[in-house]
């Protein structure tokens, strides 16, 4: 089974719930926890261990520039702009390619050849005896996180329990995480902000066929608005976490709620099973 | 114009809350641009009356004639980003999944028979009035893709339309990828929102590293600073380290949540902690862009 975390909004507590969650179920089950918020990855500030670390490359061209005619076919046709032809030679920018292979394709002469590039990196850790934690990072300055985040799911394909960590908002590394998935939990925050992106991200998650289970975070009361959301729409709030600045300064200093107080396992264990009968899969 | 763009790498720690909050408080003219185009909440802080909504076409999208296909597969097999898939009801037949291509035409050049690339509305933008000046703002379809392309036309249109004003205020989108980047390239200052959390830093590092590799002034304010106050310390330390102005120290203030909730910038709730402190910052950010507002008049 392959859960996704996601949230729309940032900062509502992803990271919280699918650290938390896996804490608790590693507790009766091998778990495997996917940081797929690779542009920000937070989760090994939370199982600090000894990791692998693998590069993740993505083909660029490479224009031999003594075979290369300089007619211009690959920089017509290349859709992102990342080829200029000039009369004497090729400008690539590589930040704007998106290793589609179409210059090496269209190319009359055979000049071009791909190569491969770093992106960014995958780590991967044992943190507990029942955990694996499988991190995307991706380089500094590299905008495109999509081949990192795929990079990170393959590694976990195949585990029996898979939880996904996604990035926040609603474009292509969340469309990326939430792929493939059973189920997803949308962590939320009683605010405008936080409603307001909750309808996008449930929106993503019903064009993308993923069932949702909704977490409501730090709340301190007033969730009359989200709850009405979510009864309107058929969905499940699985479990509220109340606003706390003990709960807040345990994970501000990366520790985990269930760790600290261990009284919270039961509730993230309630929140897998609750998860769990959206998706039809055996627990 | 000097183009300020208010970011933070981790989500949530306050971009939004302070990006209105400073226009309120900044002097002169001043354009506004919601760069988070994923989930853009500026729009809930300053009752923009909408002016004009356009569309916005994103990359083309390929489409398959199915009377033209022959089923040869040779699409699926060049297409690297396994947009193209069969349907699972007549599995001879190849369709393109909207949401996986990326517009790429490698498709289309190896079938230019059956295949060939549509304009595909992927958001909107809306140009809008509020009480501080025009706000730029946008909606991306979700699950769209292409949002460092709508954050380019949003800052193209706020600049284009009003090139005259002398500030140009920013709420950026979190992360590092291509929104972020879109976001900071060409701007002046970037004021990056960080907490007092292990997570808060840890992202801080990583937005700092990308926008060194942009050269625009980097100033840190500390929002929510003493529900950790240690590491807030480790903060300001790690931030004199590199030489970059703490300018800014929020405390943790129910007034926030309370003017979210109204739908307001906090700098209209009276005094209050926050409030306070929210001016201090405004006005350190104020003598840093003195230089700026000199050279330009």
């Amino acid at each position: 089974m392959k859960l996704a975390i996601a949230s729309g909004k940032g900062g509502t507590g992803k990271s919280m719930v699918a650290a938390n969650l896996a804490y608790a179920l590693s507790r009766t089950e091998p778990v495997t926890l996917v940081d797929c918020d690779v542009e920000e990855p937070n989760l090994h500030l939370f199982f600090p261990a000894p990791a692998t670390t693998t590069e993740v490359t993505v083909l660029v061209p490479v224009v031999d520039e003594t075979t290369c005619q300089h007619c211009g076919l690959c920089g017509e046709f290349c859709q992102f702009g990342a080829l200029t032809v000039l009369s004497s030679r090729v400008l690539f920018f590589p930040e704007l390619c998106h290793s589609c292979g179409g210059c090496s394709l269209v190319c009359p002469n055979d000049a071009i050849c791909e190569v491969p590039k770093r992106i960014g990196t995958t780590t991967i850790s044992t943190p507990l005896p029942n955990l694996k934690l499988i991190s995307g990072m991706l380089d500094t300055g590299n905008p495109h996180a999509v081949p990192i985040i795929r990079a990170a799911k393959k590694m976990a394909e195949g585990d029996p329990l898979v939880i996904c960590d996604s990035a926040p908002g609603t474009s292509c590394p969340v469309v990326e995480t939430l792929d493939g998935c059973d189920a997803c939990i949308l962590v939320t925050e009683s605010t405008p902000f936080g409603l307001h992106d909750l309808r996008l991200a449930v929106d993503v998650a019903a064009r993308l066929g993923v069932p949702i289970g909704i977490v409501i975070n730090r709340s301190d009361g007033e969730d009359q608005a989200t709850i009405e959301f979510c009864t309107e729409h058929d969905l499940e709030v699985m479990l509220i976490v109340p606003f706390d600045r003990e709960i807040a300064a345990i994970q501000s200093r990366g520790d985990l709620l269930c760790r600290v107080r261990p009284e919270w396992q039961k509730a993230f264990t309630a929140l897998f099973i609750k998860c769990s009968s959206l998706t039809g899969v055996e627990p | 114009m000097i183009r300020i763009a208010v970011i933070s790498g981790k989500g949530g720690t306050g971009k939004t809350m302070i990006t209105a909050a400073l226009a309120q408080l900044l002097p002169g003219s001043l354009v506004l641009a919601d760069c988070d185009v994923d989930a853009a909440n500026l729009e809930l802080l300053l009752s923009p009356k909408i002016v004009r909504t356009e569309p916005f076409m994103g990359m083309k999208t390929a489409v398959i004639d199915p009377t033209l296909c022959t089923h040869c597969g040779e699409c699926m097999e060049h297409c690297r980003f396994g947009a193209i898939e069969r349907d699972g009801k007549a599995p001879h037949r190849y369709q393109v999944s909207p949401l996986r291509c990326e517009g790429c035409a490698v498709c289309v050049h190896v079938c230019p028979i059956a295949i060939t690339m549509k304009p595909r509305q992927t958001g909107e933008m809306m140009y809008s009035d509020t009480e501080r000046g025009h706000l730029v703002h946008a909606r991306l379809v979700p699950g769209a893709g292409n949002s460092g392309l709508l954050v380019h036309a949003v800052k193209k249109t706020a600049i284009e339309q009003d090139r005259n004003c002398d500030l140009f205020l920013i709420d950026g989108p979190p992360g590092t990828g291509c929104p972020l980047i879109s976001t900071i390239s060409g701007v002046d200052i970037v004021l990056i929102v960080t907490e007092p959390s292990v997570s808060g830093l840890h992202d801080l590092k990583r937005v700092v590293a990308v926008c060194r590799q942009f050269r625009p002034r980097i100033l840190v304010a500390v929002n929510r600073f003493d529900l950790e106050q240690s590491l807030t310390e480790t903060i300001q330390l790690w931030c004199s380290e590199e030489d970059i102005p703490v300018i800014g120290k929020i405390p943790f203030d129910p007034v926030v949540i309370e003017s979210i909730r109204k739908g307001v910038p906090v700098t209209c709730a009276g005094t209050s902690p926050a409030t306070q402190a929210i001016q201090m910052l405004a006005s350190n950010l104020e003598q840093e862009l003195k230089p700026y507002r000199d050279q330009r008049t």
